[in-house]
């Protein structure tokens, strides 16, 4: 059985958000980067997939639409274990381009699983793994909470409303993983590291797909109203307050 | 001049950072306030590699260079010096030392398992009257022909009950003064060596600190290091690399003590406002943010001369002064700005402000860096 993992490159979740004077770009100056966290944790699960039953997976790769500034996110995706990894050299414009991208490599090079984070933590999209499913006719399940492979088989179980559904879907399926896939994503030990030095990143050129949404501007989240402490002594302050300053009452 | 990390670097340094915030930060003030040692921690640091992570691999070793090596001690300090000195004698003393001036048969045998992290490193110079003046050595290695006889005491030994090789420094020609003296790799478990008690430590508590009583401990003629008499500048090539450690380990609990307290200010509000927005405030962490970007240029340049097998002694000594000092500095002036909360434990800052006071100490004390600085400067 063969893997792919679709990593993105996101900012890492603690950035302090800024976007460029127009509004239309997101001001990636100074900022970290990291692999979007539900697809680590979809590559987290895939690595255990392949260290617990021995042999069954033969491959597992990781598949990136970026510029060269990705490498360091996808060199961790290595030395944690995957044994590829793939850039499509392009800069990701928007869900559609990237879905098609993958698409295209996927079509001469076929995964029998292939796995997408429910979202990237930067613009939520929600839609690559989707798009990619059914731009290669293949099935998808969303929401993917636990992988299991059992006689060979893989068990896909999903959350639904008030309960779970567990799957039986014939491969090659894209499944679209949310938070309980794994546990902890992992951190790369030196053997793993130096192991990743030897493996190479396959660049690929883009088919160049023209984006099919445009962005108009962002803007960021109005500033919190200011919180005015009054000590649980003074009644007659709080209700001065929400009677003539705000009006409440 | 470049400053920027590589890809191999910025990767490790970020692997330590997601040990420390993940896992060590967890129960760092319950180890410290018990005096735990980090099992569970030391354990994951094994699993991924960082002992003996400098170690050539043709030894077992994960053959990272010196600078990837300070940025991991930088990163686990900022949360968790104990596992920093831990780790830094094991690597900077024991495998750099081994790995350097043993043979063949003592690599093969010693520094293998503990490049691989199998073993745990020691390295015994301290006696209860030979701190800073390692010369006047009282522990005793006779030579008795097939083996050395060694009595002695020594004291403030990082890692004495959990290590299993000790790398021992002992007097074997007294008349010829520290040119008599020997480096030796003793196990652990050979008759006649006594464990003290855990000294009750102010800071760095969870790391494991006895002194070792040696009693007619019979140490094999092939486990000396290097040739006779030996020993003094072995010590002091081994201290000399692991100064840049602990330098880089000072640094790290400065920026520690220094994130910590600039989150405070800019949340702590007091006469209306942040107290960021205070000039005695915002000018206390402006300058806390220029002595740790001073520090952090310090190590990283001694941790590249090293790198580039270049003289980085003089570089070395200077961050380890330099470093350790502005920890205090930063770390006091963190507990000031968080005000009591600084004295209190869950703000971290005041463990922080007591480990940094054992950088100014261990390793050499920052008055054994100024006369190493002072005599190099003065004699080019």
């Amino acid at each position: 059985m063969k893997i792919l993992v679709c990593i993105s490159n996101v900012p890492d979740t603690t950035t302090k958000i800024k976007f460029t004077s127009d509004g239309k770009q997101f001001d990636a100056t100074g900022v970290q980067w990291i692999i979007n966290p539900w697809d680590e944790l979809a590559l987290t699960r895939a690595l255990e997939l392949k260290e617990t039953t021995g042999g069954l997976i033969e491959n597992i790769t990781v598949i990136n639409v970026g510029t060269k500034d990705t490498e360091i996110t996808i060199r961790k995706a290595l030395s944690v274990g995957a044994d590829h990894a793939v850039r499509i050299d392009a800069i990701p414009t928007d869900a559609y381009a990237v879905a098609s991208e993958i698409a295209k490599y996927v079509e001469t090079h076929p995964f029998d699983l292939i796995l997408t984070g429910i979202e990237s933590s930067d613009y939520n999209g929600n839609a690559v793994g989707g798009m990619l499913a059914e731009l290669l006719n293949i099935p998808s399940v969303s929401s993917v909470s636990s992988i299991e492979i059992n006689e060979g088989k893989l068990i896909i179980t999903r959350e639904i409303d008030g309960g779970k559904q567990i799957l039986d879907v014939p491969t090659p399926l894209v499944a679209i993983v949310q938070k309980g896939i794994a546990k902890e994503p992992r951190i790369p030990s030196m053997r793993g590291i130096m192991a990743a030095r030897t493996k190479v990143i396959e660049v690929v050129n883009p088919i160049n797909v023209a984006p099919l949404t445009d962005y108009i501007l962002f803007e960021l989240p109005q500033p919190k109203g200011k919180c005015k402490m009054i000590p649980a002594d003074q009644l007659d302050e709080l209700i001065h307050v929400l009677h003539q300053e705000i009006k409440a009452i | 001049m470049n400053f920027e990390l590589t890809e191999e670097q910025k990767l490790i340094q970020q692997a330590a950072r997601d040990l420390a915030e993940r896992e060590a930060l967890l129960d760092v003030i319950e180890r410290d306030e018990k005096a735990e040692y980090p099992y569970k921690h030391v354990q994951r640091m094994k699993e991924l590699g960082f002992f003996g992570m400098t170690v050539d691999p043709k030894y077992d070793g994960g053959g990272m260079d010196s600078l990837s090596y300070v940025l991991v001690l930088e990163e686990l300090s900022k949360h968790d010096s104990s596992l920093a000195v831990i780790l830094s004698v094991h690597n900077s003393l024991a495998c750099w030392g081994l790995e350097n001036f043993g043979n063949e048969y003592q690599k093969e045998k010693y520094l293998k398992p503990m490049a691989r992290g199998e073993v745990i490193g020691a390295f015994l110079l301290s006696e209860p009257e030979a701190g800073s003046d390692a010369t006047h050595q009282k522990t005793l290695a006779e030579d008795m022909g097939d083996h050395y006889l060694v009595n002695g005491i020594k004291n403030w030994i990082t890692s004495a009950s959990t290590a299993g090789y000790y790398i021992l420094i002992a007097q074997t020609k007294p008349e010829l003064k520290h040119k008599g003296i020997n480096a030796f790799i003793v196990e652990k478990d050979t008759p006649g060596i006594t464990i003290g008690p855990h000294e009750n430590k102010m800071g760095m508590r969870s790391s494991d600190t006895h002194s070792v009583m040696f009693t007619n401990v019979k140490v094999p003629k092939e486990n000396r290091i290097g040739e006779e008499g030996f020993g003094f500048k072995f010590a002091m090539k081994c201290l000399e690399v692991g100064r840049i450690g602990i330098a880089a380990q000072a640094l790290g609990i400065a920026e520690g003590a220094y994130m910590r307290a600039l989150k405070y200010a800019k949340e702590r509000k007091a006469f209306g406002t942040e107290i960021a927005n205070h000039q005695a405030i915002a000018f206390k962490l402006a300058d806390m943010a220029v002595k740790i970007e001073t520090a952090k240029l310090l190590v990283y340049k001694a941790a590249t001369l090293k790198d580039l097998h270049q003289p980085f002694g003089l570089i070395g000594a200077m961050a380890k002064r330099y470093c350790a000092d502005i920890a205090m500095e930063v770390t006091t002036d963190a507990v000031q700005i968080h005000g009591g909360y600084g004295y209190v434990k869950e703000y971290h800052v005041e463990r922080l402000f007591r480990e940094a006071k054992l950088t100014q100490i261990y390793e050499g004390t920052s008055e054994i860096q100024r006369i190493v600085i002072s005599r190099s400067i003065l004699n080019e």
